[in-house]
């Protein structure tokens, strides 16, 4: 994969999702796959605020066109077994961390290119959080091997989505849907799901990855990843700009509050979190749709990680953090950190007990 | 004999990281398994900017990437 194939991809996606905002939907948020996850659980009845329910066709579209793209491909291939318990809490605390800040990585890159500065601390604490994760990488952290699953276990995601779009367009009487708030602005539902149809598709090809980019940067010198999440920035900024959507500062920003410490330390987790999943939340669902058990396991941690952020009043709003949102934040980085040092330090141990063949 | 690196069933960054750690020996051949797409396109991308050209031959289930010192 080249770097300008990775740039255009980008582009394409910055330009999608500023018109997705045009649109409808809420400021800076054509896509965040935190964000839409937690609109989702809260149109499943998982949580009960009232402001942040709608079943978000984008998702939908994300994992139903990488699971269509990798089908005509020949890479949908169903695989899991990696660990997928520890998976399930990591998906659980990113989005702990996400909320905290409110948004994914995708997100924060899109408030990046909307002129939002408190994405900037975001920023810091995301690559603070990716090289503490890569520092366990380069010790030997893993999550152990993947093997070769049934057809029936990896399509369950795609499955699902399927089973939500028709209950969007054919059952919504049985889901929530927000009447205020940011769960109330949304695209019209067929361009919604075009276009995430269309990210899903381009993301599954270039392997685009928020995390993936700043990752390869810190391990390998390798900035191709790193192209795309650049490439979006700027074409969001002037998408922005030609919106007349761009708005510089820190304070008065579309689903958005300034406290630094909790921005930084949010996305810290987010990124810390990520590099240990082997990738961002988008990646988490495109690989979902490739048959890949383990992230769809890990994008079912984070539907309800959302469910208990707001159950719990873990999730900050326009005002803030809280104070349940700040102690869990500090309960995340704490299991992160315990999960990074069991798998990196405890594989001496565990490769001598297990025979390079499995025995039947 | 040129060193085998096994990295069937592992997902990126984990291939290239274990392919990095084998160039340390500094040998002029390798072979690495994989056994799916990224991982070959990420371990032939780190093994050219380590200096070394890749073959790539596809078997049952794993791609087989012959890595030699260019």
């Amino acid at each position: 994969m080249k770097k300008w194939t990775l740039a255009l991809a980008g582009a394409v996606i910055g330009v999608i999702a500023v018109l997705l905002t045009v649109l409808g939907n809420p400021g800076n948020m054509g896509f965040c796959i935190a964000c839409f996850e937690r609109d989702i659980a809260g149109a499943l009845h998982l949580h009960s605020a009232e402001v942040v329910q709608y079943m978000r066709p984008e998702i939908i579209g994300l994992v139903l066109g990488a699971f269509l793209i990798a089908i005509a491909k020949k890479e949908f291939k169903p695989q899991g077994g990696s660990s997928p318990v520890t998976r399930f809490v990591l998906g659980f605390f990113v989005m702990v961390g996400a909320l905290m800040f409110l948004g994914c990585p995708l997100r924060m890159v899109l408030r990046l290119g909307g002129g939002d500065l408190n994405a900037v601390v975001g920023l810091v604490g995301f690559v603070a959080g990716i090289g503490a994760g890569v520092f366990f990488l380069n010790k030997g952290f893993s999550l152990k091997r993947t093997y070769r699953q049934t057809i029936a276990e990896g399509a369950w995601l795609p499955v699902i989505n399927v089973a939500f779009f028709a209950l969007l367009v054919a059952f919504p009487s049985v889901l929530i849907f927000s009447t205020s708030g940011p769960g109330a602005s949304h695209a019209p539902i067929w361009i919604s799901l075009l276009a995430g149809l269309v990210v899903g598709a381009i993301a599954q090809r270039t392997r685009l990855c928020m995390v993936g980019g700043i990752r390869d940067v810190l391990l390998f010198k390798d900035w191709t990843l790193l192209c795309g999440f650049v490439a979006i920035i700027v074409v969001a900024l002037i998408g922005n700009l030609i919106a007349g959507k761009f708005l510089f500062g820190f304070a008065g920003q579309p689903v958005a509050h300034t406290d630094g410490v909790w921005n930084f330390l949010g996305m810290t987790l987010v990124g810390f979190g990520s590099v240990l999943l082997g990738g961002c939340p988008l990646r988490q669902l495109i690989l979902s749709g490739e048959g890949n058990a383990d992230s769809s396991i890990s994008v079912v941690g984070m539907l309800l990680g959302a469910a208990f952020c707001h159950n719990f009043k873990l999730a900050s709003s326009g005002e803030g953090p809280t104070a349940n949102g700040k102690i869990a934040v500090i309960i995340g980085l704490v299991v992160v950190t315990v999960i990074a040092v069991v798998y990196t330090f405890n594989k001496k141990k565990a490769k001598a007990e297990t025979p390079a063949v499995p025995v039947a | 004999m040129a060193q085998i690196i096994d990295a069937c069933g592992r997902s990126c960054p984990e291939p290239v990281l274990m392919t990095k750690k084998a160039l340390e020996s500094h040998e002029a051949r390798y072979e690495v398994l994989v056994d799916n797409n990224t991982a070959r396109q990420n371990v032939t991308r780190f093994a050219k900017s380590a200096g070394y050209t890749v073959g790539v031959t596809e078997e049952a289930d794993l791609f087989r990437l012959v890595l030699t010192k260019s």
